[in-house]
């Protein structure tokens, strides 16, 4: 048991603790995500048009969002934006901003892929059959483009759940955190807690993820056409 | 007098500088069965898209019982609802059950009532033997399966002409014969029908009327009787006989393949 720091985890209000670092991983990334699917429909669908600036800059965006750690992107815009325009950003909200930056690039390629993947003939065949432009959309696309999204973006919040635990680096107390500041606090009575503590963590990442991870295949089998 | 249902007249249509149709006419009266056979890439399915307003046309006009098909009219939506296409590759819509895919538009277009469409869905259904696939999903249908589906999601709109094009190009041999026997029994009905199709005999026994066509020309029109038989072009009989060639070979080989 005391091996296993168990005892540790059980003192005062550790687990809460722990389990309040948790939520607070998956609020960030819930907000990100709602954030992300919002902002990143609207970026996939202005993608489809064939326009030379837009498809630079969307380039040049995604490219960004690919090459750089996100890491990078947590401290430039934590710390950067402190020193650059005086705004003192709560370590959470930066933390979303980075999070939406990211996901954003992802959904919005996710959705233009999706769009774009729909055969000219099934508008052809929606036509034929006498339905009109909003009809068609409203009926054959969009249903069709969601069913190829929504395992691709349940997938999104699971790396995004997952990338949470950078978060700590700009001093949001997530469930890492949480874990670390149990271990110091222990460090003389329990010196070998750490690795029953990291192994809650991993236990408790894993509750939050597989699930979701579960439905996602569910459902791309399900819809799998 | 014959009662005529589709007219073309001076059908312009191209590509860009690539011309399709230079001038093209035909009428179609009600319960006439066209056939229109030609060398792949001769414009036979453009021909169909036009009809069907899919494309934009050049110059001319098509004229449903009068009424002029231009896609960029507000009507085009409902001129379509007379008109029935049945694509190559099916193109059922993959994310609807059958039973959903035939009664979509009948319901969303035409507001007709949902439990009457059912009853008609069903009944069709059953008509082409198909009745115990109503739940499942498109990607579970054979390709004979499929296509029957897609002619009977045509006929539920209750069209004035059906339009086929190279129906059966895409299936396995053994699954073609079901699916002509399906148009066959539309024929029999009276329908009124365009038929793009490289079966010769299924033509022959479908058709009260062959074209051939040939970039984008009608270089014969015929009784299919006097057209297979002894057609009077020597570019209609040489098509002919490489089709026939051609099937043969073709026939060798998916034998030896199996083999
Ligand atoms: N969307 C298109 N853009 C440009 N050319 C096309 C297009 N569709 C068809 N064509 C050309 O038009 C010609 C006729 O095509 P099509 O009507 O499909 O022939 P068929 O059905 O008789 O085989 C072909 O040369 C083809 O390359
Ligand atoms: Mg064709």
């Amino acid at each position: 048991m005391q091996a296993l720091g168990i005892d540790v985890l059980l003192k005062g209000n550790n687990f809460i603790r722990l389990i309040d670092g948790l939520c607070t991983a998956l609020r960030i990334s819930l907000v990100s995500v709602i954030f992300s699917i919002v902002f990143g429909i609207v970026f996939g669908i202005v993608m489809t048009y064939k326009n030379t600036v837009i498809s630079v800059v969307s380039r040049v965006y995604l490219e960004i969002v690919r090459i750089m750690p996100q890491m990078v992107l947590l401290f430039i815009v934590f710390f950067g934006t402190t020193r650059m325009f005086g705004l003192n950003l709560d370590a959470e909200l930066a933390s979303i901003i980075v999070f939406t930056f990211w996901g954003t690039a992802e959904m919005g390629d996710l959705v233009r892929g999706a769009v774009s993947n729909i055969p000219k003939h099934q508008y052809e065949s929606s036509y034929a059959l006498g339905l009109n432009k909003a009809q068609t959309y409203f009926y054959i696309v969009i249903p069709q483009t969601l069913r190829r999204l929504i395992p691709l973006s349940i997938n999104l919040v699971t790396r995004m759940i997952k990338t949470t635990s950078l978060v700590m680096m700009i001093g949001v107390v997530e469930a890492l955190k949480v874990t670390q500041q149990i271990i110091e606090a222990n460090r003389m009575t329990a010196p070998n807690a750490a690795f029953g503590l990291y192994l809650t963590v991993f236990i408790l990442y894993f509750l939050a993820c597989w699930p979701i991870s579960l439905l996602a295949s569910y459902l791309e089998k399900k819809w799998s056409a | 007098m014959a009662d005529k249902l589709l007219t073309i007249e001076h059908l312009k249509k191209s590509y860009g500088d690539n011309l399709i149709l230079k001038d093209f006419n035909l009428t179609v009266n009600r319960g006439e069965v066209v056939v229109i056979i030609g060398p792949s890439g001769c414009g036979k399915s453009t021909l169909l898209r036009c009809i069907n307003g899919l494309e934009e046309i050049q110059g001319g006009e098509i004229k449903l019982y009068g009424e002029k098909i231009d896609r960029n009219k507000k009507n085009i939506a409902e001129i379509r609802q007379k008109i029935g296409m049945v694509f190559q590759s099916y193109e059922l819509f993959p994310h609807k059950t059958v039973l959903q895919n035939i009664i979509l538009a009948p319901i969303k277009v035409q507001k007709r009532s949902k439990s009457d469409v059912i009853k008609e869905a069903e009944y069709l259904l059953e008509k082409v033997g198909l009745s115990d696939k109503r739940d499942v999903y498109p990607r579970q249908l054979s390709g004979g399966q499929k296509q029957r589906v897609a002619i009977v999601r045509a006929l539920c709109m209750h069209p004035e002409i059906m339009l086929f094009d190279e129906v059966t190009a895409a299936l396995d041999p053994e699954m073609v014969r079901e699916v002509l026997d399906t148009i066959l029994e539309l024929a029999k009905q009276g329908r009124t029908m365009i038929v793009v199709t490289h079966e010769m005999s299924f033509a022959r026994a479908v058709s009260d009327r062959v074209l051939f066509l040939d970039k984008g020309e009608i270089i014969e029109e015929d009784i299919p009787e006097r057209i297979f038989d002894n057609p009077k072009t020597e570019r209609a009989r040489r098509f002919f006989n490489t089709f026939e060639y051609d099937a043969v070979k073709n026939h060798t080989d998916t034998l030896n393949r199996k083999v």
